[in-house]
């Protein structure tokens, strides 16, 4: 029977053609909102995580308490040891050390004083020990304005806006000015090797990149970190594995009456924005979804509506020459459950195919972005996710049959003595 | 026209009322301040007390930090209120760091790098060493008239000793504390505690003065506590081990170059 259906839907195009499309560009516009929706939430995450707040991060418990200022004199001491105890407990996962600071950062003239200056927020990270994937995470070549990578102690990058405002260029000898994790002065003079362009107009201001050797001399921090970023397997933040590893950790090494024991939280533990924004982004992405999809839902229920009340007469015709009302009935809707099948089927890979161009291209925003005060990723990418590969399957399969067992109702209402009559008007 | 009249009177009478009311208030009050000094005469008090021409000072500094606490030992050159000269003794992290300030200028010198830096803008509000204590804090002048308006507002006893609380109201908007409470000694004119509030109200940072000791014809804090109320911690100790005044300070030692 469906075979019977299928030849007749494609002999009469009429019939099966418009349907299908409906359905194919409606479904195809799910799939890809979807993929999109996902895609920046991703980018927003990943981004976060690169930067500043890893998939986990391992802090003392008063430096979580005021993780927004970064107060490196409640830093985590003994840190070789504990990289040691968190490379053997969770072995699938990459953990570095990070430290951020603020200071002034300080330009000489010829006689060593200072030409001019500015505040800056440096970011520690290990850029010279061979292997160290932090560059590539960084994203440091790409990103690159002149000068070069730091390959020795004591160079660092900084950001090209900010050279420019301090009027130096790589190879030119700075000061950073901060205060160490114990409270004294800092003093550290740097050679710059390189500037960047971070794409983040905060950044840009003012950020310089250290190499995190350089910055434990620099603020006395022997053996010491500000923090310890953990990265899942894959690279993508994963809420709930993430969740697994923290409360793992924490039952482990976390002693809530001990200031400065460690703690690990989740990207969307540490920063309330960021956490409230992506579940925000998470629950208007549930929402817009499902609008669409209900939206696309009465859009195909009424594509099956019309085709129903279009093939009145040729009901008519069926029910005169004997045809029983349920087969009709359910040869109808066997029709409309196929086209909505092989429109969601169409209308899921062009949405697939769009995704993933998006996903390798990106959209870019930087231009956008100038005077953003927050930290945004430059380029917005969709992604593909499983729940793309069915989604579309809701309104383009569902809907279109909802809508033609609805208008099909009519048929049980048709009287046979009446059908000549209707088929003479 | 007599609506007019009839509404006219009782405003009057309001008026003469509040007047009336005002004035017996005011003299009231005045009555009440009359037992007080008025707020310059005990500012000019104590900083015939404190001030001097020259003063050459060595002191420590016990910071009490979130892990440990540490000393920090100085020796400081002062002319007036505009200029200062210090030099770091101890520890050996410290040791040779010299500051040096200029009116409203101040430069640090660190012999690990050899540079000398200005320090501005915010960098003035940043703590020195890890204390409760900015730099903008170091760089007070005290010239309390140039800035405050003094009212002595209430006396207290605090710690066995009688004193006048004084209120400085600042007269501009460039300060760093709108509002001071000074709690002075009656008798000898000198500070015990002192409270910097911010325009808000909020109480900024908290300074005790104990030890006072006779140094020629002035009474001197031999201990202070600084306490930046914004911060945790037990705050900042400053101990005077030696102080001597009015004595000749060469000026080359008030130039940059004296820095390296």
């Amino acid at each position: 029977m469906i075979r019977f259906l299928f030849k007749g839907l494609l002999r009469d195009r009429q019939r099966s053609l418009l349907p299908a499309i409906v359905v194919a560009a409606g479904v195809m516009l799910t799939v890809f909102l979807v993929c999109y929706l996902t895609g920046i939430m991703g980018d927003f995450a990943d981004f976060s995580a690169k930067f500043s707040s890893g998939h986990v991060k391992i802090m003392t418990r008063e430096y979580a308490e005021n993780l927004s200022q970064r107060p490196i004199d409640l830093a985590l001491v003994n840190v070789s040891e504990l990289m040691d105890k968190v490379k053997q407990d969770y072995p699938d996962m990459e953990w570095v050390l990070r430290t951020q600071f603020g200071g002034l950062l300080d330009a000489p003239d010829q006689n060593g004083e200072t030409r001019s200056q500015g505040p800056t927020v440096a970011i520690a990270i290990d850029m010279i020990t061979p292997g160290s994937r932090e560059p590539e995470r960084l994203n440091l070549e790409n990103i690159l304005v002149a000068g070069n990578i730091p390959d020795n102690p004591g160079e660092i990058l900084i950001s090209d806006e900010f050279a420019t405002n301090l009027e130096i260029a790589p190879g030119d000898h700075v000061t950073l000015m901060g205060s160490t994790m114990y409270g004294s002065m800092s003093f550290y003079n740097f050679t710059v090797a390189g500037t960047i362009r971070f794409g983040v107009s905060v950044m840009d201001r003012g950020a310089i990149i250290v190499d995190i050797s350089d910055a434990q001399a620099a603020l006395d921090m022997e053996d010491a970190s500000g923090e310890i970023l953990g990265y899942l397997p894959g690279g993508h933040y994963d809420g709930e594995e993430a969740g697994v590893v923290c409360a793992s950790f924490n039952n482990k090494y976390s002693d809530p009456g001990d200031e400065f024991s460690p703690i690990m939280l989740k990207l969307t533990e540490q920063d309330e924005f960021l956490g409230g924004y992506l579940e925000l982004v998470d629950s208007a992405a549930f929402i817009v979804v499902f609008i669409f999809v209900l939206a696309m839902s009465i859009v195909l229920w009424n594509t099956g509506l019309i085709g129903g009340l279009r093939r009145y007469g040729e009901v008519g015709v069926r029910l005169a020459i004997g045809e029983a009302k349920g087969h009709i009935y359910k040869s109808m809707i066997y029709e409309s459950a196929l086209i909505g099948l092989i429109g969601s089927a169409f209308g899921t890979i062009l949405g697939l195919l769009f995704a993933y161009w998006l996903q390798e291209k990106g959209i870019d925003i930087g231009s956008m972005m100038k005077g953003a005060t927050m930290m945004m990723p430059g380029k917005f990418h969709a992604k593909l996710v499983p729940q793309a590969y069915y989604i579309g399957f809701i309104p383009g399969l569902f809907s279109s049959t909802l809508g033609t067992m609805l208008s099909g109702i009519g048929i049980y209402k048709r009287k046979t003595a009446q059908l000549f009559k209707e088929l003479e008007t | 026209m007599t609506d007019i009249t009839t509404v006219k009177i009782p405003i009057m009478k309001k008026s003469i009322i509040i007047w009336l009311s005002g004035i017996s208030l005011l003299t009231g009050i005045h009555q009440l301040h009359a037992q007080y000094p008025s707020g310059d005469e005990v500012m000019d008090r104590m900083d015939q007390n404190m001030s001097a021409k020259t003063r050459v000072l060595t002191s420590k500094m016990v910071i009490h930090g979130p892990r440990s606490s540490r000393t920090i030992e100085s020796k400081t050159w002062a002319e007036g209120d505009q200029k200062s000269y210090s030099e770091y003794l101890s520890p050996p992290r410290e040791a040779g760091t010299k500051m040096l300030k200029l009116e409203n200028s101040l430069w640090i010198y660190s012999p690990s790098t050899d540079r000398t830096i200005q320090i501005s803008g915010h960098m003035l509000r940043q703590s020195v060493m890890g204390s409760d204590l900015s730099y903008e804090d170091m760089m007070d002048d005290a010239t309390y008239k140039d800035h405050y308006d003094a009212v002595v507002i209430d006396e207290e006893t605090l710690r066995d000793v009688k004193c006048w609380i004084v209120e400085l109201n600042a007269n501009s908007e460039d300060v760093t504390y709108q509002i001071r409470k000074i709690w002075m000694d009656k008798k000898k004119y000198i500070p015990l505690k002192e409270e910097l509030y911010a325009k808000s109200g909020k109480l900024l940072k908290k300074t005790e003065l104990f030890d006072f000791k006779r140094v020629g014809n002035r009474w001197f804090p031999g201990r202070m506590i600084f306490k930046d109320m914004l911060k945790t911690g037990d705050g900042t100790e400053f101990l005077i081990e030696s102080i001597e005044f009015d004595v000749d300070i060469p000026e080359h030692i008030f130039t940059k170059a004296s820095l390296r």
